[in-house]
């Protein structure tokens, strides 16, 4: 990869402005695209109940504001995040294969999988096995990848490479191409525990991947950054490089993902900014 | 061979950071004499946007900070204050004043801040209260800092205005977000100097120049603002700011009618009352 080639190109599409109509066009759609996460050891029934409620009208004032496209949650949670989403479109989603650090073996992997479509998740976020990979051992990263797409059947793989611990683009673009010829539904940029999260060079890589698997097999194939996406000019940084990248055709919530939390206020509070032309204080919002 | 001079670029201080407008938009600031002594920030809707945020994220940690640390800092805003006043005296002089008027516009504005810095680790003990109560219980009120406080400084006297009405802001733990003196913008800069090495946390005085007109009703209608000091503001503006507050019921203190500069009610007017019960032994 080029790597100054794409900081050129990543820092020449964020200096795009996106004004008024097009702006809630786009808030609504980075809304629509989100994967509202909580992934905490503290987390609890409650906690995923009233995220569960926020993300299916996140701004109970505003009924313009779409649902959100899903909740992602640890395995433990699936249970409480499929009742409380019970008769909307919001999906759950769960990290599985022993999410964040993918370290264990691979039949535990695969039973963990196995266990959360079968309590109800519509989605599965994996890890890659980034110590195999770093270390060359492409054919069990994409062997586990198999098995555990294989174990989802029909409900929809994310593979997360966790580029923030892959050492360079070349890695990034070599994950990117092993996790969609393994069977990755969307390949998601980051676990959200580990610095630097997603980053725009970074998504553009793998997009640009992503059109190159497309080109050479004609599947399409998701992406999710997820982790350290905050603000909605940073959000809107992310789709218009999608939008250059990829185009339309995965300008939606079946083929782009936010994977965030503190993302979905931010929206909010712009929309009500824009809504109302006062700007709009954390106070009037719910938390998580 | 004669040098050429190496003038100052007058900007923005938000977070402890001098900063450009992000409009790169600048205006003329004019002197007595009709020329124009500088080219200044002239500050958006936009950075107006981004001192608020900034502000509230610094309200934590200075609220959180001791009454007596609050005064130390005061006081060293004074003391710094006071070794800079021969670049006061000047720019005031620029504006129009004597000698004599501006020295004493410079001594009155130390001695302004010495004056609030002293309150600040006792105006609780003003404004506190053991409140009687028909029953076994303890009732307790302190006043709390409201939070993030607009502070819109009167077009003249340029820098004791600023002195009077940022101080009292700062004394319970509020952050402020100024509009500096439109047509003489030059001391509340150079304040914003004295500010930057007197110990105040980066985010706790955040200075706009720039257009009041056009600055106002966004400050005004800014949802995460707490309370405004309208010192500075027509009667229009005044009106406009009393408009935008009722959204989400700011308080305002008007310019007219609003009593002393130096006095602790202007602590009072930026704070809130927290009431405890507890239990008395039984």
């Amino acid at each position: 990869m080029d790597e100054v080639g794409v900081l050129e190109r990543v820092a020449a599409l964020s200096t795009r402005s996106i004004k008024r109509e097009s702006k809630r066009a786009a808030l609504d759609l980075i809304v629509a695209m989100i994967d509202l996460t909580t992934l905490e050891g503290k987390d609890t029934a409650g906690k995923i109940a009233q995220m569960s409620a926020k993300a299916i009208r996140p701004d109970p004032l505003d009924s313009s504001v779409p649902s959100v496209a899903a909740v992602c949650i640890y395995p433990n949670m699936v249970k409480y995040a499929v009742q409380a989403t019970e008769g909307t479109d919001v999906r759950v989603v769960s990290v599985a294969t022993y999410f964040p650090s993918g370290l264990a073996d691979i039949d535990l992997k695969v039973e963990e999988a196995r266990r959360v479509v079968a309590e109800g998740a519509d989605e599965v976020d994996m890890v890659i096995d980034r110590g195999a990979f770093l270390s060359g051992d492409y054919f069990k990263v994409f062997d586990e990848i198999r098995r555990v797409k294989e174990a989802c059947g029909d409900v929809h793989l994310k593979v997360i490479l966790e580029t923030g611990e892959l050492a360079t683009l070349d890695d990034v673009r070599r994950a990117s191409m092993l996790a969609m010829g393994a069977g990755a539904d969307f390949i998601k940029t980051s676990t959200g525990k580990i610095q630097p999260a997603a980053t725009l060079p970074v998504a553009l890589v793998m997009l640009e991947a992503i059109r190159d698997f497309h080109d050479a097999t004609g599947v399409m194939v998701g992406m999710k950054p997820a982790g350290g996406i905050r603000t909605s000019k940073d959000a809107i940084k992310y789709l218009v490089v999608l939008n250059e990248t990829l185009g339309e055709r995965w300008m939606t919530p079946d083929w782009f993902r936010f994977g965030a939390s503190t993302l979905l206020n931010d929206v909010l509070m712009q929309i009500r900014w824009l809504e109302t032309g006062r700007y709009a204080s954390p106070d009037y919002f719910t938390q998580g | 061979m004669s040098r050429l001079d190496v003038r100052k670029t007058y900007k923005l201080y938000l977070g402890g950071k001098f900063l450009r407008s992000e409009s790169g938009r600048t205006y003329p600031a004019v002197g007595a004499d009709g020329n124009v002594l500088a080219r200044v920030a002239k500050g958006s809707r936009k950075d107006l946007r981004d001192a608020v945020r900034i502000a509230r994220g610094a309200v934590g940690g200075w609220a959180s900070r001791t009454g007596y640390n609050r005064g130390q800092i005061l006081y060293r805003i004074a003391e710094t204050l006071e070794d800079r006043s021969a670049t006061f005296v000047g720019q005031l002089e620029d504006i129009g004043l004597s000698n004599a008027e501006a020295i004493a516009e410079v001594g009155q504005s130390v001695d302004r801040m010495v004056w609030y810095a002293g309150w600040a680790d006792k105006f609780v003990q003003i404004y506190g209260n053991l409140n009687p109560v028909a029953g076994p219980f303890f009732n307790i009120s302190s006043p709390e800092p409201t939070g993030v406080v607009g502070v819109v400084v009167p077009e003249e006297p340029a820098l004791l205005g600023l002195v009077s009405r940022l101080a009292p802001v700062l004394v319970p733990g509020n952050t402020a977000v100024v509009l500096a003196s439109e047509a003489s913008p030059m001391p509340a800069i150079t304040f914003t100097e004295v500010l930057n090495s007197s110990d105040v946390p980066g985010g706790v005085v955040n200075v706009l120049t720039g257009s009041k007109e056009e600055l106002i009703p966004f400050l005004a209608d800014h949802m995460d603002v707490n309370a405004i000091d309208a010192g500075g503001a027509t009667p229009e503006q005044a009106e406009r700011i009393q408009q935008g507050a009722v959204h989400n019921v700011k308080r305002v203190v008007l310019p007219v009618g609003d009593g002393p500069t130096q006095s602790p009610y202007r602590i009072a007017a930026f704070t809130e009352t927290k009431t405890v019960w507890h239990p008395k032994g039984l």
